[in-house]
């Protein structure tokens, strides 16, 4: 293994970490205010990815399907929630697993029906095409590196968000007691729908921007939506921080475990075991990983202590 | 209102008549989608002693119905190659024989329950959900990606297991045995409630501390409870399997789960017979659906969604009342 692959891979699990964190900081979000367990938040994933992936093809503008992608994701989320999700904050979550299942097979058949069940092709701007030279005579795509970048940007303007504005006051006033904020005047509903839109939105976006890596097609979400769980069980539900670090983890041994696993299984087998036993264990990688931060820490690295 | 003993014995009764007049028209297609209601009611009774009687919202319980599955797969393709499984200091052969393919699919799937409860109960609430999620995704990639069994293919089988003095190729036999693995759990489960296993369970449930106070550890009857569950739903996978001759990693999915989890909810949680009439309810909506619009799963989930928003309580607590019976 040479350290020029080596810290190709590392970048590559980057990558893959803040587009987890991305869908990952929706869905704590989400819970962390409205106490809601959301399955469909990957058929938001997927509206966002069929949306910039439509808008492209009509206009050949990266840039326009990416609005496009916030958009959709947004407007179905506050859709949505406005129709179904609302009635189901003080349901058990039971109710809820239940109900947002539902969600994904009508956005997976709906999807399908609008879209036919053959994927769809995002290419790359050309603008972000090719390869950047980075120190240390590391090549590496350009748009690739372009989305670890979004990732970060979006990290800390979610932090700003939080932390710095009006809106993010309310966002953490609701986490820790909504009757007191509603007596304080603050339209509950209306926030409710806005953060599970910000939520949507997110998903939407990462939906687009991981388009022209992977193939966009129906059931896309949800392999990135039980990812984003084991980000946010292992981050600590409701923190946004935790959703970050989560992430970050997830995709790197994700990425590492798959380089790294078949080369030490090979110390102790011959090739082809270890190839066997290397890529088994490299696809279980992440939940040892979470089964392991549950047992030191039950709430997760960040979250609330019960 | 209907009383609820009445619905059940007028389910059960269904669930005798209609394969029998199917026989008596030759329709053995009936008898087919009818043994895949009973396999996956019978998975969801084993859910229901987890989720509702035990209060844990398990959304992996697809794991033990898929190592029921592998279970039958592993023994009988061994068998129907003539290589031995294990072969050592002793030599374990492979099965054509159903009473052991059972009993290995219910302690292997037993065996992993407690194992994922051991990990996973030490959370609750909406942590508990995601993590059994997620090792139900373990368990699937680790199928997919271990060819030793087929991988990503699964596992086919020529002939059907046998049982003594049946003729299980024939489609009603095999239903018979089905039905009766499902009166038997049941039974079994309508036992289980009322003992004072399932007492202590039920106060678990749902005031953890004062059973704690009387001396009782909430967490193991919990984890008890879900090795129960996962024995009796990778028994219904082994039938499953059976009834396929095939099993592949999509027993292993998370839809797989979903749907016994659909099962459940649908017909009513915490009912004797609500994952029957979930189970029968869904097959028959795939059955129907299927056959109007290639999209039929849209009408599923609007169905789903308006028995969640609407329906409290199921399709059970739609004839009978009230949103759980012990509530």
């Amino acid at each position: 293994m040479s350290p020029v692959l080596l810290a190709e891979q590392i970048l590559n699990g980057l990558q893959s970490g803040v587009m987890l964190f991305l869908m990952a900081a929706g869905l704590t979000l989400i819970f962390g205010v409205m106490g809601l367990v959301n399955l469909a938040h990957g058929s938001l994933f997927m509206v966002g990815a069929f949306a910039a992936a439509a808008v492209a093809g009509a206009t050949g503008s990266f840039l326009l399907a990416l609005v496009a992608a916030l958009a959709a994701a947004a407007g179905a989320g506050a859709i949505v929630e406005v129709l179904v999700i609302r009635r189901l904050y003080a349901r058990d979550h039971l109710d809820q697993v239940l109900a947002t299942f539902a969600l994904i097979l009508i956005f997976s058949e709906g999807t399908r029906w609008l879209f036919g069940s053959f994927p769809l092709y995002l290419d790359i701007p050309p603008w972000l095409a090719g390869t950047v030279m980075l120190p240390g005579g590391i090549e590496y795509p350009a748009y690739r590196l372009a989305l670890i970048a979004v990732g970060l940007v979006v990290a800390a303007g979610l932090w700003w968000l939080n932390a710095r504005t009006r809106l993010g006051i309310q966002i953490r006033a609701g986490e820790n007691d909504r009757e007191m904020i509603a007596a304080l005047g603050v339209d509950i509903g209306r926030l409710y729908t806005l953060v599970f839109a910000i939520g949507a939105a997110l998903a939407g976006l990462a939906g687009a921007l991981v388009g022209p890596i992977q193939s966009v097609q129906v059931g896309m979400g949800e392999p990135v939506l039980i990812l984003a769980f084991v980000v946010i069980v292992i981050g600590g539900i409701g923190s946004i921080k935790g959703a970050l670090v989560g992430g970050l983890l997830v995709g790197l041994t994700d990425t590492l475990g798959r380089l790294v696993l078949p080369e030490l299984f090979a110390l102790i087998t011959d090739a082809s075991g270890a190839a066997t036993l290397g890529s088994a264990f490299a696809s279980m990688a992440i939940y040892i990983l979470m089964a392991g931060v549950l047992i030191w820490r039950p709430t997760g690295l960040f979250g609330a202590r019960a | 209102m209907i009383r609820e003993p009445y619905v059940n014995a007028a389910l059960l009764a269904a669930l005798l008549i209609v394969p029998g007049w199917a026989v008596w028209v030759d329709e053995p297609f009936t008898i087919t989608l009818a043994t895949r209601a009973v396999i996956f009611a019978l998975a969801a009774v084993g859910l229901n002693i987890a989720l509702g009687l035990g209060g844990l919202v398990s959304l992996g319980h697809a794991v033990f119905f898929g190592i029921g599955g592998y279970a039958m797969g592993v023994l009988a393709s061994h068998a129907q190659s003539y290589t031995p499984l294990y072969d050592g200091a002793f030599t374990i052969e492979g099965t054509k024989s159903m009473p052991v393919i059972w009993l290995v699919a219910a302690l292997a799937s037993g065996l992993a329950a407690w194992l994922i409860g051991a990990l996973s109960l030490r959370t609750s609430g909406v942590y508990f959900i995601m993590i059994t999620l997620a090792f139900g995704q373990m368990a699937y990639f680790f199928a997919i990606s271990w060819p030793a069994y087929g991988g990503e293919d699964g596992l086919s089988i020529y002939v059907r297991n046998g049982f003594p003095g049946l003729n299980t190729l024939d489609p009603i036999q095999f239903y018979g045995l089905c039905l009766g693995w499902l009166c038997l759990a049941l039974w079994g489960y309508a036992r289980l409630r009322r003992s004072p296993f399932g007492l202590a369970l039920d106060a678990a449930r749902q005031v953890p501390g004062r059973v704690r106070a009387v001396g009782l550890d909430p967490r193991r009857l919990q984890l008890v409870a879900l090795v129960i569950s996962g024995a009796v739903t990778g028994l219904a996978g082994a039938l499953f399997a059976d009834l396929n001759r095939f099993v592949s990693p999509s027993m292993l999915s998370w839809q797989m789960s979903g749907e016994i989890m659909v099962f459940v909810i649908l017909g009513g949680v915490a009912r004797l017979c609500g994952p029957v009439a979930g189970a029968v309810f869904y097959v028959l909506m795939e059955h129907w659906l299927g056959g109007i619009s290639e999209y039929w799963q849209i009408y599923l989930g609007l169905v789903l969604l308006a028995v969640v928003l609407f329906g409290r309580g199921g399709l059970i607590g739609l004839i009978c009342g009230r949103g759980r019976p012990d509530a």
